[in-house]
């Protein structure tokens, strides 16, 4: 019999949904297979767990819901749903470095293989995932006769929306074993001490080329990426100009990175730089040359002059309230 | 301390410069005349499993790899790099992170060590499961995506890079360790050594030896990334953010 | 430094190329007590390597027996050979010259041909070390060449020891084999320091662009050998186009220019992408891919400009002494014929000295001195050369002059007097773009934080005399975009893009200021071409 259970982040109750949970859920949705389980683990969930009463589609939630579970380490995990797991014919987490270290974890004690990064889904034991940092994309098919073990690629799905079911599912308190493994052990956790996120986990990313033509002009973008929580990010050309540091560089030889939104103000777009952002969500090109390659894989593009437009941007944000 | 031994795990992969493309026929990746590379996240698992032996903490550094012949290779460079023996359990065909990691486990039963340290990823399948597997297998503690490592009285302190900050956990030894770009810069590899590791031992196993018969996923078709293309033309900085917006991006 | 002490051979060989690793592969199977390494500046064997190339079978037929039978990545025997001097819109066939005659040779990838080299010596005991370049000659103390330093891996842009520094060994050596190919810059050193090239021609070279495709099913013909002349060079620009095409639906395209071109404006990557555009040719590419692509230059002084060959401790083989064939358009038959004849001559002699004599006067020598004129005829135009080559040819060189080359450097027209040439070019449809997407077909690995190995001795130069008088011709002579003149708030400067690196060696030698010195990099830098 099929059924599904989504493995959700762990979290602690007062914030909202985590996103890479909504986003987990959407792909559980499209594979369709049986009824669809969740498993909260976390501390103080109560909160949370009447906001995720309202999601539509769920059979239970599995609550797990213990102060040893704050910060659980990838045993503790095995431990608590090892034998849950059991149960499903789908397994799904996200590709948070969370989901990324429990998964596989999971997948070794239950003897299966393990999909890592799901692209698309094309069957329920079929799906596309990306290999050499997405240059290639490979259709995999799951072997019957094991689950389907699967963290999904963040970058490729929505989240659900929070839609008010009629019948709320039933919740589910599960008891947490009192002998849990404690050989690895949480001691802390520092959250990034700077106000902006980092490049390559940045859900937006405001990125500058050569034609800002100083090192003083490139701090233009810093606004832009307060205002937006983006990271910064910089052109090879940018770099080699000196206009931005080494670790800022976007592209083959720089980071590649796949955020949901990516601004690229006066990058022409050489091929390696387009490489580094083959696969981020939406691509907005502002730049004053209407034939700069950058166009050609922009959603959305903007012939001007940056120092214009950026001033521009920031005003508009600030007069529709967006952001921050 | 009793002495320790530590065994990194390494896989030889299309070199990270390499633009790789399908075969014309897109049954996988060619590899005529492409260059071949150790994982460099594997590298840097030798380099701190190098550091580790260099201050006392442990004895020996076992490398292992499961691939081809032509393996042979990069297993003689990371012996060039430093570590003591090699293990290359041989093998004509592509293998999956779950077999790599039931191998990894015989061998870690053989040798005993305290540590294992792997890559985070390989960069071709980028599955990042062989360390989590042979953790489960092993029933050991884990940490992955680690951009530091302190060893302390049978423990190892590790700072791991998540997705919002650093964490820090401590694993009673032995552990598996994935490591992380951070970790350190591992080193070049010097002329003179690369003499010596010719004399190091290197031990050669076949793949099929090890009566592996697990669940593999099967890879129906690889395909090329599909070309974005190019979207609209707009007129106006409002009706980006409008778009933008309406998108769910901002 | 207690470590180098260790690191000292019978024979040191600089460069895994043909020559080089013909030369090691002969030492050591004729005489197996001989200690012999070679240093490579490639992070693997062949990544550097790159040539048409078709050749002449006869020595990888003595050093590889049996290599037909076990074909290389690509190895093709030649079916069909022909040349044509190619108008804007048509190609017209010319006779074959002799010189270029292919039957029973093959088309071969020269950088499988150089992994296969290597193999074979390693297994008869020469040890091979890729991703070390030779930076530095050391001397003994009667001032012959006593081996090499290898350059630093590990420093910093600025030059200082980074985190993981590790200084370059001394390898010390009995006898160094210079075989780094076409400007090798410890051979140039070494040229310069022994007088080598006294009383020769100045040396001219050209700069040689090739791709490799993947073309859509059925489009080739296997072994068909094209050489053109004519379009989209001007009868005063020497160079020309050839196509190979391989097995496989596989085929390889390039484009040779000379150095001693006199048009500042004149770009090497556009010809060749104009050449892939002719009407005859483009619509072999239209669907394919390109595998891999780079740029060399070719030694071309022949016999006229080859510096004496041997010298205190060392001695010159293949194109780092200057053996290429021009009128043949080959060079790997001389330069593993050179290396197996450096070989037997270190074998019998023990050291370097008579090996420029026994070179000259041996088959090989003679084959070069036949064809000495034939390159420096072109001078004059490409009509003039043909017919020069003709007389040449009929006179098998025997004609009492030689003619001699000019330095390339010197040959640029400033750009006032010439009139800009009406080139008609075409709008192209084709891949790569531009040079940073052909760059990208050479999957170029250069850590970004070490020193820059393009040294321009007086960059204030280039904006204070270069551009008004040449525009700045590096900017377009590079293949590869290393240099762009970058003007911002700053006011104007050079900017070097040394990732962007492919190793061809052409701003050492067209500079027209002489200005750019070209040295290696960190060990193990630059392409990593995949079989051309």
């Amino acid at each position: 019999m099929d059924a599904t259970l989504v493995m959700a982040e762990a979290q602690e109750g007062t914030v909202p949904l985590a996103e890479a949970t909504l986003k987990t859920l959407a792909v559980a949705r499209k594979i369709g297979a049986g009824p669809l389980d969740i498993a909260w683990t976390g501390t103080s969930l109560d909160p949370l767990l009447g906001q995720a009463r309202t999601l539509a589609g769920i059979r239970r939630h599995l609550v797990f819901d213990d102060p040893r579970l704050t910060h659980p380490t990838a045993d503790v995990m095995a431990a608590l749903v090892g034998d849950l797991v059991r149960d499903y014919s789908h397994v799904l987490m996200p590709g948070t470095s969370f989901g990324r270290d429990v998964l596989p974890r999971l997948a070794g004690r239950v003897g299966a293989p393990a999909v890592s990064d799901v692209l698309e889904v094309l069957d329920p034991r079929r799906f596309k995932r990306g290999l050499y940092a997405g240059n290639v994309h490979a259709v995999v098919r799951v072997p019957d006769g094991v689950p389907v073990l699967l963290t999904v690629r963040l970058a490729s799905w929505r989240p659900v929306t929070a839609e008010k079911e009629a019948q709320p599912a039933g919740i589910e308190k599960r008891e947490v074993p009192a002998d849990l493994p404690t050989e690895a052990r949480f001691v802390g956790l520092e959250r990034d001490a700077s106000a902006r996120p980092d490049l390559q986990s940045a859900r937006r990313v405001v990125s500058g080329g050569r034609s800002f033509g100083s090192r003083e002009n490139f701090a233009l973008l810093e606004g832009l990426a307060d205002r937006l929580n983006a990271a910064i990010g910089a052109s090879r050309a940018a770099v080699d100009a000196g206009y931005a540091p080494n670790d800022l560089q976007v592209g083959q030889t720089g980071k590649i990175i796949a955020p949901e939104l990516y601004m690229a103000f006066g990058i022409s777009g050489a091929i390696q730089h387009l490489t580094g952002i083959r696969d981020a969500g939406t691509i907005v090109a502002v730049n004053k040359d209407p034939e700069a390659p950058i166009f050609k894989v922009a959603d959305f593009g903007l012939v001007g002059d940056l120092f214009e437009v950026i001033p521009a941007l920031l005003a508009e944000l600030e007069r529709q309230g967006i952001a921050r | 301390m009793a002495p320790m031994k530590i065994l990194v795990a390494a896989k030889r992969v299309v070199d990270y410069s390499v633009r790789v493309r399908l075969t014309p026929d897109r049954t996988g990746i060619a590899s005529d005349g492409v260059k071949m590379s150790v994982n460099p996240f594997d590298e840097i698992a030798l380099e701190e499993a190098l550091r580790i032996r260099e201050r006392g903490e442990a004895t020996q550094v076992v490398v292992a790899t499961v691939g081809p012949p032509e393996a042979e290779s990069q297993i003689r460079s990371l012996l060039a790099m430093g570590a003591d023996r090699g293990i290359h359990v041989e093998t004509g065909r592509e293998t999956a992170p779950l077999e790599v990691a039931h191998v990894l486990f015989r061998l870690v039963q053989e040798i005993g060590p305290g540590l294992v340290i792997l890559g985070k990823q390989a960069i071709d399948d980028d599955c990042g499961q062989t360390g989590p597997m042979l953790a489960a297998l092993w029933d050991r503690p884990q940490a992955t995506y680690v951009s530091k490592l302190t060893l302390s009285e049978g423990r190892v302190q590790a700072v791991r890079e998540v997705d919002h900050g650093l964490e820090t956990v401590e694993l009673v030894l032995p552990a598996v360790i994935t490591t992380d770009l951070r970790l350190n810069t591992p080193r070049f590899i010097k002329m003179p050594d690369i003499m010596k590791a010719r004399q190091k031992p290197l031990e050669k196993r076949p793949f099929d030896g090890f009566g592996l018969d697990l669940p593999r996923l099967t890879v129906e078709a690889y395909l090329p990334p599909p070309e974005r293309e190019a979207g609209l033309r707009l007129e106006s900085v409002a009706e980006l953010v409008t778009r933008l917006h309406d998108r769910g991006v901002l | 430094m207690t470590e180098a002490d260790r690191l000292r051979y019978d024979v040191l060989v600089i460069g895994a190329g043909p020559a080089g690793l013909a030369c090691a592969l002969t030492l050591k199977r004729e005489k197996p007590e001989l200690s012999v390494a070679v240093l490579e500046k490639a992070a693997s064997l062949g990544a550097h390597s790159l040539s048409g190339a078709v050749i002449e079978p006869a020595w990888v037929d003595r050093l590889l027996p049996g290599w037909r039978d076990d074909p290389l990545d690509i190895q093709v025997p030649v079916s069909r050979d022909r040349f044509a001097w190619l108008s804007h819109g048509r190609a017209f066939r010319l006779p074959t010259p002799p010189q270029m005659h292919n039957a029973g040779n093959w088309i071969v990838s020269l950088g499988a041909l150089v992994r296969r080299l290597g193999a074979a010596a390693e297994s008869a005991g020469v040890e091979i070390f890729p991703g070390f370049a030779a930076t530095q000659p050391l001397w003994d103390r009667a001032g012959a060449l006593a081996g090499v330093r290898v350059g630093d891996l590990g420093r910093t842009r600025e030059g200082a020891p980074g985190p993981n520094f590790s200084p370059g060994v001394e390898v010390r050596a009995g006898v160094t084999v210079l075989a780094e190919g076409c400007r090798g810059s410890l051979s140039r050193t070494l040229i310069r320091h022994f007088g080598l090239d006294q009383g020769k021609s100045p040396q001219t070279y050209a700069l040689g662009l090739k791709e490799l495709w993947q073309l859509p099913p059925g489009r080739t013909v296997p072994g068909s050998v094209l050489h053109t002349v004519g379009w989209p060079l001007p009868t005063d620009l020497y160079g020309g186009g050839f196509v190979y095409h391989l097995d496989r639906d596989r085929l390889a395209i390039g484009f040779v220019v000379g150095l001693d071109y006199e048009d500042p404006d004149f770009s090497p990557f556009e010809a060749f992408q104009q050449f892939k555009h002719h009407p005859g040719l483009v619509g072999l590419f239209e669907g394919g891919e390109i595998l891999s692509a780079g740029a060399r230059t070719l030694i071309e002084g022949g016999y006229p400009a080859l510096p004496t060959l041997e010298m205190p401790g060392g001695l010159l083989v293949g194109d780092a002494a200057g053996t290429l064939n021009v009128p043949k358009i080959k060079g790997v038959h001389m330069a593993l014929g050179s290396g197996i004849r450096a070989a037997l001559h270190l074998i019998q002699n023990g050291g370097p000295e008579g090996f420029d004599q026994n070179f000259r006067h041996s088959e090989a020598g003679r084959e070069l001195w036949r064809v000495r004129n034939i390159r420096p005829g072109f001078r004059a135009g490409l009509w003039v050369g043909l017919a020069n080559a003709a007389v040449e040819t009929v006179t098998g060189g025997r004609v009492p002059w030689t003619l001699t080359n000019a330095d390339d450097w010197r040959s640029l027209k400033p750009r006032g007097p010439v009139p800009r040439p009406h080139r008609r070019y075409r709008t192209r449809i084709l891949p790569p773009a531009d040079r940073l997407a052909f760059v990208d077909l050479a999957a170029l690995h250069h850590e970004e934080n070490q020193p820059v190995h393009l040294q321009v001795a007086d960059p204030a130069l280039c904006v204070s005399q270069c551009s008004a008088r040449f525009g700045n011709p590096c900017t377009r002579f590079c293949p590869a975009g290393v240099y762009e003149i970058v003007t911002d708030a700053g006011g104007s400067r050079l900017q070097i893009n040394a990732a962007n690196c492919v190793h061809c060696k052409a701003c050492d030698i067209k500079d027209p200021y002489e200005l750019i010195t070209w040295v290696p990099p960190e060990g193990g830098s630059g392409p990593n071409y995949a079989n051309l």
